[in-house]
């Protein structure tokens, strides 16, 4: 029985093996194999694979309990690309977009960077999330290609010349958060409550603690929860209001802030609530009660309901599209697509270049680009790949997002 | 001092949770002898019934319990029949990648039938809470509906086993199955009322707990599950009224160790008075002297 | 017979060796004519980290017939072990040839150390029991080394569990590890030959040591403790010495894992109980006990969701489905018989070894 197994075994390796070898050997039939599910846009792009195209990749976790992010921005990058090639490409050639799952981890992350290699990828818009970007941004470095992360905050998701991000960085968020209390003279006294086992929540904690003390604002009280138990806030619900704390600084996702709300309201328990991007996308969470996140404040790049001409057919598109509202995520990777196109532009680049020639090209044009899209306007790239945009603090009354 | 006990009744609350899944988990793995690592995502169905009818449907939310419990019945047996029975001679081991298998298999059918998008969950309680010391101690409504419903459980599983038929069948099964056989017990039948009980209880377990932390994702279940299965294990497993003291106990330790000690090692906490429980009364709190084994 | 016997076991472990050379031969040949995916090339260093870890678990599993469910957390104990170690000594040592060998002993030590320490209360429960207090232990090893942070400065090292402003650094000083963002900038020393020779030693161990008094010793408390213990058989000695060899080649693969990415975290996805499921599958699938079974069904498991990337959201759900599936066909009554009439089909050899 168990030498039945182990032929079975081995005859699926041997499968296997042959079907990576064919994978190589002639990379146009692997186009047609992975392409054929993975995305949509090459059913109707396919047409022009004999031309020359701009093959950019995407990676993100579409699948595991960071989805939501993936998929947000998977969208948003499917609306600017398909966007993009029907007002006629870039430099007159059009965009194949290949969009990979990583599941948040590391490991997949570098084989998804891998695959899409193999597809012929020159560009990459990602990763979505930040410990899988640290990991991958070795690999483009090393491969130097071009490479802008829509969301993947943590200081060295860009620490290479060729890496580019479109979001805010940990620290930068942190920062400003602290100033921004400290100059309106929200609170004196502020409770946090983080994420200790997300590099994101911790990093924006770091930051706003350091700047917190500089703006003369105590922080009374912090305590933090991890991944394994995301669920259950009332210890530390309970210590913020026990410490008296005038406002509490949620530097977390909305899935995990709309529990904490949830929590205070039944404490009875009623602060300031203070976040950061990822409470963008709370209004959006299906049956929420919006009269819990009623005041609450956040810093946001990208507001759905602003009324700039932009985000508007942008929004709409995206509702057209997948029937949801987006969140800055989706924004985030709309415009990332976007800054690629203008590095292109900036840099008069062909697809049939290479990948590093191209990455040069594009980290020399970024110098010149000044970007305005969804996430903000006028935004520059400074040689550290960070983006210089400022921050909206928005606040949430009768349940819409308005800006302060 | 009120600290304290507000600090308690927070950990009763998530503990009396726990206790809920336990039930389910302590009834199947006396009788099935098998762990269930699939538990938990039944409670993740369960869950995503009611939500779907009641706040997707419109429905009253007493109907999409009732409904929630059918398909979880349902659900129940067909893993049963499909993924277990015809392992019932196979090796441990073998049933338990098995079950992990449906596990996988639940949370992605979720994945894809829902999307990754966490929903809020309406709580279907309506009692109202109970506020003492000026506030300063809150006893949600949720909470009083969870220890009552877990005490009628575990009050109904017990009797059900002392008194029933099928119930002492089920107690026969857990003690020799081959010898429960030859009486004339439908051993088959009998493990298959209990995955269908042991589901019930999950549908009922995933709408409390998603009354008390209202967010639901296709992983919802999976965490709870394991400290849920823990708890079990905890009370020693495959005892009725051990699964709910170790639920309460292991919720107030986690409470407790996350106030006083450090909110982020309240899990290592946990686990650790979980070992020295087991190296010091090696089958859990109530292992073997209770007799209403199941 | 007893020659037969031997010489037959003796051949199959040589047949294992070879074809993990061969495995090596064939890739390294492909590589040079430069016909290898970059999906495949990247996969070719965890490929050897899984085998490692899916046959030094089939040690305790199959071996010694005790179901661990932490197996990750040995494996993070060592990968942050030998991460350390490599950040610490990166400027002194430069020659990786010399640093990643050095890191590989500490953490495989770390690890071993840890095998003991867990060894000798959990081997003392049976069954079920030690299924559950090996998880609680690799959650929390995952748990504790979350909230680790380490630097370093002129003045030596500092510890906190806090965060990084109360380890009160100098100037000069470097956090090492940063709690849950864990250790960034770890060198790239992993390659696939280092690997390949990791996988032999790794074989080498576990097949010499199930092949020695030692092994058979271990097997016979597997079988019946009681009659082993009643011929004088050290049951505690040789259990711990199992568990603990088992733990610390783990470590082994937790260090060549953390030298492969720069980014090194301890995140339920990669070092909590779902790794430990994760390579528990490897070992049932490939059959308990069976070491090159165990080699074979962790290359598989790992390339397959890769190759079925592109059917993207049901690459998961298929994965599920092909798990109960096997599960299933190999162990249940019915798909035994199955597999008899195929067998039957193929006449080959009537041998009932199920």
């Amino acid at each position: 029985m168990k030498k039945a197994l182990s032929l079975l075994l081995v005859g699926a390796m041997t499968l296997s093996l042959a079907a990576c070898g064919s994978n190589s050997d002639d990379s146009a039939a692997t186009d047609s194999t992975t392409a054929e599910e993975s995305t949509t846009t090459e059913a109707s792009d396919s047409e022009g694979s004999g031309e020359a195209v701009f093959r950019i990749g995407g990676i993100g976790p579409t699948t595991g309990s960071a989805a939501v992010y993936g998929t947000a921005v998977e969208r948003g990058a499917q609306i600017a690309v398909d966007e993009i090639n029907a007002a006629g490409g870039i430099n007159g050639y059009q965009i194949e977009f290949n969009f990979q799952d990583d599941e948040n981890d590391a490991e997949r992350s570098v084989n998804a960077y891998n695959t899409l290699k193999d597809w012929g990828m020159q560009i990459l818009m990602g990763t979505v999330t930040s410990t899988p970007c640290v990991a991958v941004v070795e690999n483009t470095h090393e491969d130097n290609m071009f490479q802008i992360t829509p969301s993947g905050t943590a200081v060295e998701c860009i620490q290479y010349p060729n890496a580019y991000r479109m979001c805010f960085s940990d620290p930068n968020q942190g920062t400003e958060s602290a100033k921004y209390i400290g100059e309106n003279g929200l609170a004196s006294t502020v409770a946090v409550i983080y994420d200790s086992s997300d590099v994101y929540s911790t990093g924006i904690y770091e930051a706003f603690a350091e700047e917190a003390a500089n703006q003369g604002i105590e922080i009374v009280n912090v305590a933090a929860f991890t991944a394994d138990n995301n669920t259950d806030f009332s210890v530390q619900v309970q210590q913020a209001r026990d410490a008296g704390a005038e406002l509490l600084f949620m530097p977390f996702y909305y899935t995990e802030a709309s529990l904490v709300l949830a929590e205070c309201n039944s404490q009875g328990y009623e602060p300031i609530f203070f976040g950061c991007d990822g409470m963008d996308g709370i209004l959006a969470v299906e049956n929420f009660d919006t009269a819990l996140a009623e005041d609450l404040m956040y810093l946001a790049p990208f507001v759905a309901t602003s009324e700039d001409e932009q985000v508007q057919s942008f929004v709409t598109a995206y509702q057209e599209a997948y029937d949801e509202v987006p969140n800055q995520f989706a924004a985030d990777a709309y415009d990332s697509i976007y800054v690629i196109k203008a590095a292109l532009e900036g840099a008069g680049a062909t697809p049939d270049m290479s990948v590093s020639d191209l990455c040069d090209a594009m980290t020399a044009a970024m110098a010149d680009v000044t970007y305005s899209g969804v996430t903000g306007k006028d935004i520059t790239w400074g040689e550290d790949g960070e983006p210089n945009k400022a921050p909206l603090v928005l606040q949430i009354k009768d349940g819409v997002a308005v800006e302060l | 001092m009120i600290g304290f006990i507000s600090y308690l009744v927070n950990g009763i609350s998530l503990g009396s949770v726990y206790a809920i899944i336990a039930l389910g988990y302590t009834m199947v793995y006396g009788i099935a002898k098998m762990l269930n690592f699939a538990h938990g995502d039944v409670i993740m169905v369960g869950a995503f019934v009611v939500f779907s009818t009641v706040s997707g449907m419109g429905l009253p939310p007493v109907i999409g319990i009732l409904i929630s419990v059918a398909v979880c019945t349902v659900l129940g047996v067909v893993i049963e029949r499909v993924a277990y029975k015809p392992l019932r001679h196979a090796s441990k081991l073998a049933v338990l990648i098995t079950a992990i298998g449906v596990s996988y298999f639940l949370q992605n059918m979720a994945l894809l039938i829902y999307g990754a998008n966490t929903k809020s969950f309406t709580s279907v309680v309506t009692v109202p809470p109970i506020t003492l010391a000026d506030g300063a101690l809150v006893i949600s409504g949720e909470t009083i509906v969870t220890v009552i419903a877990c005490i009628i459980i575990m009050i109904g599983l017990m009797a059900f086993m002392k008194y029933s038929k099928s119930g002492r069948a089920m107690l026969a099964v857990s003690e020799d199955s081959g010898a429960a056989q030859l009486m004339g017990v439908n051993v088959n039948s009998t493990i298959a009322l209990t995955f269908a009980i042991g589901s019930a209880l999950a549908a009922i377990a995933g709408v409390l707990l998603c009354s008390s932390y209202p967010s639901l994702t296709p992983y919802t279940g999976s965490m709870p599950g394991i400290k849920a299965f823990v708890a079990a294990v905890f009370g020693g497993i495959g005892s009725i009224p051990g699964a709910f003291i170790g639920g309460i106990l292991l919720g107030v330790i986690e409470i407790l160790g996350r106030a006083y000690i450090s909110s982020q090692l309240s899990d290592a906490i946990v686990f650790a008075v979980l070992i020295i429980v087991l190296l010091v009364k090696p089958t859990g709190i109530l292992g073997k002297q209770i007799q209403e084994k199941v | 017979m007893k020659m037969r016997n031997l010489s037959k076991t003796t051949r199959s472990n040589l047949i294992t060796y070879g074809m993990v050379i061969a495995a090596y031969i064939i890739v390294e040949i492909f590589l040079r004519a430069d016909m290898v995916s970059s999906l495949m090339e990247g996969l070719l260093v965890p490929l050897c980290v899984y085998v490692i870890l899916a046959v030094s678990l089939n040690l305790t599993v199959g071996i010694s017939g005790e179901l661990s469910l932490g197996h990750a957390g040995f494996m993070c104990v060592g990968a942050f072990a030998g991460a350390t170690f490599s950040k610490c000594v990166e400027e002194v040592i430069t020659s990786s040839l010399l640093r990643f060998p050095l890191a590989i002993l500490v953490g495989t030590a770390a690890a071993a150390l840890f095998g003991i320490l867990v060894g000798i209360p959990v081997l003392r429960l049976k069954g079920d029991y030690l299924a559950i207090v090996t998880l609680a232990f690799g959650e929390i090893i995952k748990n504790v080394v979350n909230v680790i942070y380490l630097g370093r400065d002129s003045r030596g090292f500092h510890i906190s569990i806090k965060d990084t402003v109360s380890l009160g650094l100098e100037d000069d000083g470097e956090v090492i590890i940063k709690g849950a963002q864990g250790i960034t900038g770890t060198p790239n020393d992993s390659t696939f030959l280092i690997g390949i020779i990791l996988i032999l030693i790794t074989l080498f161990i576990v097949i010499n040591l199930i092949n020695s008094r030692t092994g058979r010793a271990i097997m016979a408390i597997r079988d019946n403790r009681i009659a082993a213990e009643s011929i004088g058989v050290n049951v505690t000695r040789y259990k711990l010495l199992a568990f603990a060899v088992s733990a610390a080649l783990a470590g082994t693969a937790g260090v060549l894992y953390a030298h492969n990415l720069s980014t090194l975290t301890a995140l339920p996805k990669n070092f909590g109980y779902n790794m430990s499921i994760t390579i528990l599958v490897f070992v049932v699938l490939g059959g308990i006990g069976n070491i090159r079974g165990s080699v074979i069904a962790a290359v598989v498991l790992t390339l397959l969701p890769e190759l079925l990337r592109s059917l993207n959201d049901y690459r998961m759900l298929i994965y599920a489905v092909i798990l109960i599936a096997t599960m299933i066909f190999t162990s249940s009554q019915g798909g035994q018989e199955i597999q008899e009439r195929i067998k039957l089909f193929f006449k080959r050899r009537k041998t009932k070894e199920a």
